[in-house]
Parts: structure tokens; C-alpha cells; sequence
């Protein structure tokens, strides 16, 4: 019987990310969306087991749209609350080190990075996300979105994220409303490019 | 209390003619919205602007409490809303969408399914305005009359269609729309993929649709819908869709509108029914006229030779 999902800890207290995302959003945010995410993949982890068990191809092939939904809503979320951090644990703080300069070297300067996040993340319409990815294969940057609940692999399989941006509405509409634009603004203020750094370094020793 | 409303928010009133707009909330809410020149005004100097407008609900934005807020309104009609409207018109001024109806700027901009940029705003202008008067304060209820026969004829019951329409809304993954749709004639919509090309024609559907795709672009006449992007309901219920979804059908769903959309969609179908049937005729009567010339011609050629 294979693995069932669960929710992870968040590694910080809800409202530790004020004022850049409020607490109460990030509540919702982990203890419903994720958590609805992680309980729906079981269920249909489970179907799945039954309809290959009596190899009903039908079955497997109509459960697939609800595991990548689900599969991909708590893929996209675990690496979320990773690539976030409160200020007193270093969010915000910019990336020093091989990705810094990787990041100079791409982009220009950090600045014109995160612009161009926040204009792909702006532009997309309907639900989705905005990502930093490294290309493992050719060690290269770059900006990617994914609509949905598309986990980046969907969209190169060398695709590794570094940094992800949740820009369905559910990420930031308490507190921002309509205004997205300020959403992401001010999401770079908690962004954890520590993390974004080790996954970095990692594949690129 | 629509003006009301509208002035609060602070919507510029063009003066001159606002005539299919109206704040006289019933004739407001019987408006079939095909070919209408909405973008086509009067203004206050007798200057034809070609504009799409915002329009308000033709109800006031606190109505619809406590089911649907205020506060919801607010932002919903006057911000995300008010935004497909002011960025559709800056993409098609000087363009030759300027002059097109809304309905003609969402076909030609689907493109079938490569969407051009307008699209997005254009059709999401539409499927607000169409929003807003799928609902009505003291709405909810059932249908009745040729409605309610419809609806138990192809979904079998009343509660078989709330059933099937509420698991469209909650399974729409991400965002988009829940539609009950009158399907009538055409298999083959050339502009789209007709997503259910098996049924018969002239039929009750629910159907659903991602971002801001709407059954205009299938050919289907849409007789009622719910908006389940986040927007619409996160102030009110925040992740609890479902809930969302329960007391839409239950409190604000108009009836009303759905049953003048529905007399609308028949008569369309019945109009076109109509015209395939005389093209058919005058096609016939053609071949007929083709046919008979050429047994003239024949007959004609052997007379020649038999006179040699």
C-alpha cells in the first residue's frame, strides 16, 4: 500500500510572516487548502489502488486530473512554506553566494528578477503560480509559471524550483483584495532565499 | 439605488442616452444581450464613443445580504469587474474590435481556443454582467412552468439538476464558471471544441469552464451561471466553496432570468431552425435548375447531330 500524504509542519507560527501575509490568511492557507489538498491525493491514492488492483483502466484514467490536482496542490505548498521565513529568521534577507552571483549573472541584478516575477505572477490569469527554477541540465535560471495546481516538472522535466509564488486568489484576498500587485511586492519581504540558496547549491556543487 | 450605488463607487454616469442600461431593476433584468450595441453611445455633446461600459446589478450592492456582502460587491463589481472593463477598452481603442459588439470581440478573440489577448477581459466583462443577473435579492427557490418541465425532462428532477449543477461548481478546479446552458443545433461550432457533441440538440445542460471561457464560444445559449474564481466568494466564505455554491441556489439564484434567457434561446433556435431550412430549399431548388438545364443541353446536342 503506498504512502499516505501528510500535512507538514509549518516551520513558523502563523502570524509570523506579518505584515507581508497575515496570519489569518496563512491559517486558511495550511489548515484548509493544503490540508484539503493532502486528504483529497489519499482519496484518490486509494481509488487508484482499488481500480489498478482489479485493473480497471477506466478507473485509473479518470482519477488522474484529481491526483495531479491534489498531488500537485501539496507538492507546490510544502516547497511554499519552505521558501517563505519571518524576517527574524532571515526572510527578505537577498541571496549572497553562488546563487547571488548566478542570480546577477541571469537576470542582471536581483531587482530586475523579482520584477520580472511580479510582472509573470500579475499577468497570469485565473490560478496558478510564479517560479525561480534552475534548470538542472543546462545550469541555468529562469522565470516559469504553471497554472493550477501544475507542479514546475509539468513544465520541463530538468526543472528544479527554487523559489515559488502562490498567486491564486486564496494566497493573498484577505488582506489585499483585488490589489495582487501588492501581494507581490511585499511577498519578497518574507521570501527565504536561504532555502532557495541549499536547493541551488545542491545541484550546482 | 442602483444610481445610488453606482455613485458611491464612484462610476462616471455618462449623460445622454443610457438606454439599455437602466436602473429600473425588472425590464433591466429581461435584457437578451445579443446584438445589442451596447458600446455604442451618445455622449452629452452627441459624440459617438465606441465603448464598452461598466454596468452596475440591477439591484444595490448591499441587496443581496446577508448572502452575498457588500463588501464583497465592493470589490467584486467594483474593482475586479470595473478592471476587464477599463483594460478591455485600452486594448481595443483604435483597433477593429473598437466598433464590434461584446459578443463578436469574445468569438473572434477565442480564436478557437488560441486565445488573443482581449479575450480574457472581454469575456469576463460579459460573464459579470451575465452574473449579476443570474441573481436577485429574495432569490433562490425552484423554477416552474416550461422550466421546470425542462429541467425534470433532462435532468430528471429538480434536485438532479441542482445535484449536477452544484458538483460542476465544486469541481471547477481552480477558477472559472458553472453554467446551465440551452444547447441547441449545431454539432460542429467551428470556432471551438463542442464539449458534448454526443448529446441531442435542444436540451437542458449544466456545463463548466476554466478562467474565463464562457458556452458563447461553444454555440450554447447560457440561460444561468455562478462565478467560483476565489474572488467571489473568499470575503463571505473563504475556502468553503461548497457552502458558497449552497446558498447561491438556495437564496440568489433568479428564476426570473433564467426563464426570459430560456424564451430568448427557443426563439433563436427556432429563427435559425428556420433559415437552415430555407437555405436548404434554395439549395435545392438550384440543383433542380442545374439539373434541368443540363438534360436541355443534352437533348440539344443530340437534335444537332441527328440533323447532320
Amino acid at each position: 500500500m503506498a504512502e499516505r500524504l501528510s500535512l507538514p509542519e509549518l516551520p513558523y507560527d502563523y502570524g509570523a510572516l506579518e505584515p507581508a501575509i497575515s496570519g489569518e490568511i496563512m491559517l486558511l492557507h495550511h489548515q484548509k487548502h493544503h490540508k484539503t489538498y493532502v486528504t483529497n491525493f489519499n482519496k484518490a491514492l486509494q481509488q487508484l489502488e482499488d481500480a489498478v488492483s482489479k485493473s480497471d483502466a477506466s478507473a485509473i484514467v479518470q482519477l488522474q486530473s484529481a491526483l495531479k490536482f491534489n498531488g500537485g496542490g501539496h507538492i507546490n505548498h510544502s516547497i511554499f512554506w519552505k521558501n517563505l521565513a519571518p524576517v527574524s529568521q532571515g526572510g527578505g534577507e537577498p541571496p549572497k553566494g553562488s546563487l547571488g552571483n548566478e542570480i546577477e549573472k541571469e537576470f542582471g541584478s536581483l531587482e530586475a528578477l523579482v520584477h520580472k516575477m511580479n510582472s509573470e505572477g500579475a499577468a497570469l490569469q485565473g490560478s496558478g503560480w510564479v517560479w525561480l527554477a534552475l534548470d538542472k541540465e543546462f545550469k541555468r535560471l529562469l522565470v516559469e509559471t504553471t497554472f493550477n495546481q501544475d507542479p514546475l516538472v509539468t513544465k520541463g522535466s530538468s526543472l528544479v524550483p527554487l523559489l515559488g509564488i502562490d498567486v491564486w486568489e486564496h494566497a493573498y484576498y484577505l488582506q489585499y483584495k483585488n490589489a495582487k500587485a501588492d501581494y507581490l511586492a511585499n511577498i519578497w519581504k518574507v521570501m527565504n532565499w536561504n532555502y532557495a540558496s541549499e536547493v541551488y547549491e545542491k545541484e550546482c556543487p | 439605488m442602483a444610481a445610488s450605488a453606482a455613485a458611491a463607487i464612484g462610476s462616471p454616469l455618462k449623460c445622454g442616452l443610457i438606454s439599455s442600461q437602466g436602473f429600473s431593476g425588472s425590464t433591466r433584468s429581461f435584457q437578451w444581450r445579443k446584438n445589442e450595441k451596447r458600446n455604442v453611445r451618445k455622449g452629452c455633446r452627441g459624440v459617438i464613443t465606441a465603448k464598452i461600459d461598466l454596468r452596475p446589478p440591477p439591484y444595490s450592492l448591499d441587496a443581496l445580504e446577508p448572502h452575498m456582502s457588500r463588501e464583497t460587491f465592493e470589490y467584486h463589481w467594483g474593482k475586479h469587474h470595473r478592471a476587464y472593463v477599463d483594460n478591455l477598452n485600452k486594448q481595443i481603442v483604435g483597433t477593429e474590435l473598437d466598433t464590434k459588439t461584446l459578443e463578436d470581440i469574445i468569438l473572434l478573440t477565442y480564436n478557437k481556443g488560441d486565445l488573443l489577448p482581449p479575450f480574457n477581459n472581454a469575456a469576463q466583462v460579459w460573464n459579470h454582467d451575465f452574473f449579476w443577473e443570474s441573481m436577485k435579492p429574495g432569490g433562490g427557490g425552484k423554477p416552474s412552468g416550461e422550466l421546470l418541465e425542462l429541467i425534470n425532462r433532462d435532468f430528471g428532477s429538480f434536485e438532479g439538476f441542482v445535484n449536477e449543477f452544484k458538483a460542476a461548481a465544486a469541481t471547477q478546479f481552480g477558477s472559472g464558471w458553472a453554467w446551465l446552458v440551452y444547447k441547441a443545433n449545431r454539432l460542429d461550432v467551428g470556432n471551438a471544441v463542442n464539449p458534448r457533441p454526443s448529446d441531442e440538440d435542444k436540451k437542458l445542460v449544466v456545463v463548466k469552464s476554466p478562467n474565463a471561457v464562457n458556452p458563447l464560444v461553444w454555440d450554447y445559449s447560457p440561460l444561468l451561471t455562478i462565478d467560483v474564481w476565489e474572488h467571489a466568494y473568499y470575503l463571505d466564505f473563504q475556502n468553503r466553496r461548497p457552502d458558497y455554491i449552497s446558498t447561491f441556489m438556495e437564496k440568489l439564484v433568479s428564476w426570473d432570468a433564467v426563464n426570459f434567457r430560456l424564451e430568448a434561446a427557443k426563439a433563436r433556435a427556432a429563427e435559425r431552425e428556420e433559415e437552415e431550412e430555407r437555405k436548404k430549399t434554395e439549395y435545392e431548388d438550384n440543383q433542380a435548375d442545374l439539373d434541368a438545364r443540363e438534360m436541355y443541353l443534352e437533348s440539344s446536342d443530340a437534335d444537332d447531330s441527328e440533323a447532320d
